[in-house]
């Protein structure tokens, strides 16, 4: 949506662009332009956002000539109306107006049309398989390490480590293309959590906000593990006494939030090894939300903080 | 490993994480049946192994790479330091790093988990002798240390180089003042000036002074080649800067 808004304002510049001799003029004309293209941009979004599920089931090619008829139709109208508003500013007849939203329309869908080519399925699939959180091998070794001390004193709760272990590894080694339920991920950091505590005892503590989450929205698989364990790594292993993890998951405005704030103990080294968690986090939200999904990451008073957005899905809609 | 008249090997096992500890006391248990040996204490940090070497006679250190506050490698270099330091077996989960540094380093390491026969099989070398060198450990190192060590009789002593005013020269030793004291070190100027690159600032052939204990300098034409000297923070003390340094002059002001 935010790049079909951006792609017809750059048509509408270029066009301005042409229109004005000078670069002065070329403001008023933008001006102008915009008075007259912006209501039709975000009506006929409005109308499609509205009609996606119609559309969907009508089939590529009739979608296609109806998002076209549409996009026409819609035009002359604004341009009808343009004319009674401003009479003599526009030197365009009926016809040319619709060519031109002909046009334009066409550019658009053509653009998603490639984009969506370039993206999935063979070459986005491909990628997010390569950018799959890798665990750190570290994490591994020492989780055996872990277990294997606990063999003889407590063979209970060895038992109970290596099904979490189990479980994490096999949620890693998934497929891991489509979306799924947050709880599931939920779950996931709460075992990657217990395995972590085996080790780090009391230094480990994590606090859980997540009453407003609903279970069900759905979000790219490994999106908070990679985070907790990089929380883990920076925040509670550097330093003897330990401290709190927090982890908060909830909606507001449509939108799903997740945040997780952890100490930031003494300088921080291994910051190399952070940002490729994070990178990878975030291209992978792009691809499955492009622009309206973000990621940032802040240090306040000695806490660093990561918040993610992204629209809040679910498997209904 | 120099052991105390007919005893055995006196073992301290240093982790953060305290299922590692247990791990390697089990471990131990199972190797003191053909390799006689003494647990005598456990340390959580590096700071922690320091505390237990001064505190009793350590003949052997099995050291955690990765520990909070004190990592095992700064920890390392102090106890390399000694007259008579104990054996050091490092142990590691994974860290790429560390272990192609001992590799190219010749420094033995335990890779974690680790099996009793490799276990027995350090603990065999580390009673043949054939302590890793100060040398190799600083050439491992992937970052300077925090602390500079002091070691009398027999007891180390850490001076965080956060209080150092600067390092001084004099024949065999390098002196180093803080706002309290001085203490001497066996180390050489060069090397300490190659580690603390960015904390230290040559002034003379013999002096390095903390970039952050330089409150400003004076005009100072007889004592100083250059015609100038730092004055040091807290101390209020003159340092004269030889002509080669007289950038350094320039560089601050």
């Amino acid at each position: 949506m935010l790049r079909s808004l951006l792609i017809a304002n750059l048509f509408m510049a270029a066009a301005a662009l042409l229109r004005a001799g000078t670069l002065q003029d070329f403001g008023t004309e933008f001006m102008v332009m915009a008075a007259f293209c912006e209501p039709i941009l975000i009506a006929s979004l409005a109308v499609l956002c509205l009609a996606r599920r119609l559309l969907h089931s009508m089939g590529y090619a009739t979608s296609l000539l109806a998002i076209l008829v549409f996009e026409v139709v819609l035009a002359l109208i604004a341009a009808n109306l343009g004319t009674n508003l401003l009479p003599g500013r526009v030197g365009l007849s009926l016809v040319q107006v619709a060519l031109l939203a002909l046009f334009v329309t066409t550019c658009i869908l053509a653009y998603f049309d490639l984009r969506a080519r370039a993206l999935s399925p063979a070459v986005a699939e491909a990628r997010i398989q390569a950018l799959q959180a890798r665990i750190r091998p570290h994490f591994l070794y020492n989780s055996i390490n872990a277990v294997l001390s606990l063999m003889r004193s407590e063979p209970r709760r060895a038992e109970r480590a290596l099904e979490d272990m189990a479980d994490l590894f096999r949620v890693l080694m998934a497929d891991n293309r489509t979306l799924a339920p947050i709880a599931n991920e939920v779950e996931l950091a709460r075992q990657y959590l217990a395995i972590e505590s085996l080790r780090l005892g009391d230094r480990l503590k994590v606090s859980w906000r997540i009453d407003g989450m609903p279970g069900d929205a759905l979000v790219p698989p490994l999106v908070l593990q990679p985070l907790v364990e990089n929380a883990v790594y920076h925040g509670i292993e550097p330093s003897p006494q330990g401290g709190e993890i927090a982890i908060d998951v909830g909606v507001s405005a449509g939108q799903l939030h997740m945040t997780l704030t952890n100490p930031l103990p003494g300088e921080t080294r291994h910051t190399a090894g952070n940002k490729m968690a994070l990178a990878n986090i975030r291209e992978r939200l792009q691809l499955h939300f492009d622009a309206e999904a973000s990621m940032k990451s802040e240090v306040i008073d000695g806490t660093y903080r990561v918040t993610i957005r992204m629209p809040y899905l679910t498997a209904q809609a | 490993m120099s052991l105390a008249q007919g005893g055995v090997p006196r073992i301290l096992i240093a982790d953060d994480e305290a299922p590692a500890r247990s791990r390697l006391r089990d471990l131990l248990d199972e190797v003191r049946e053909t390799f006689p040996l003494a647990i005598v204490d456990e340390a959580r940090t590096g700071k922690e192994v320091l505390a237990a070497v001064n505190k009793e006679k350590i003949d052997v250190v099995l050291l955690d790479i990765r520990m909070p506050e004190m990592d095992g490698m700064e920890a390392a270099r102090h106890l390399a330091g000694m007259e008579q330091p104990p054996a050091i077996i490092f142990t590691t989960a994974f860290d790429g790093y560390a272990i192609k540094a001992f590799e190219v380093n010749a420094i033995d390491y335990l890779l974690k988990p680790i099996r009793a026969e490799r276990l027995l099989a350090a603990l065999n070398k580390a009673r043949g002798g054939g302590n890793v060198t100060r040398q190799a450990l600083a050439a491992a190192a992937n970052q300077p240390r925090k602390h500079l060590s002091v070691h009398e009789r027999g007891k180390i002593h850490l001076v965080p180089l956060a209080d150092v005013l600067y390092l001084r020269a004099e024949l065999k030793y390098v002196t180093v003042r803080t706002a309290e004291r001085e203490y001497l070190v066996e180390e050489s100027l060069t090397h300490l000036e190659e580690e603390f690159e960015s904390l230290f600032v040559r002034i003379h052939r013999n002096c390095l002074v903390a970039r952050a204990a330089i409150t400003g300098f004076e005009r100072n034409a007889e004592e100083s080649e250059s015609g100038w000297a730092v004055v040091i923070k807290s101390t209020g003390e003159k340092l004269p800067v030889s002509r080669r340094q007289h950038h350094v002059v320039k560089q601050f002001r």
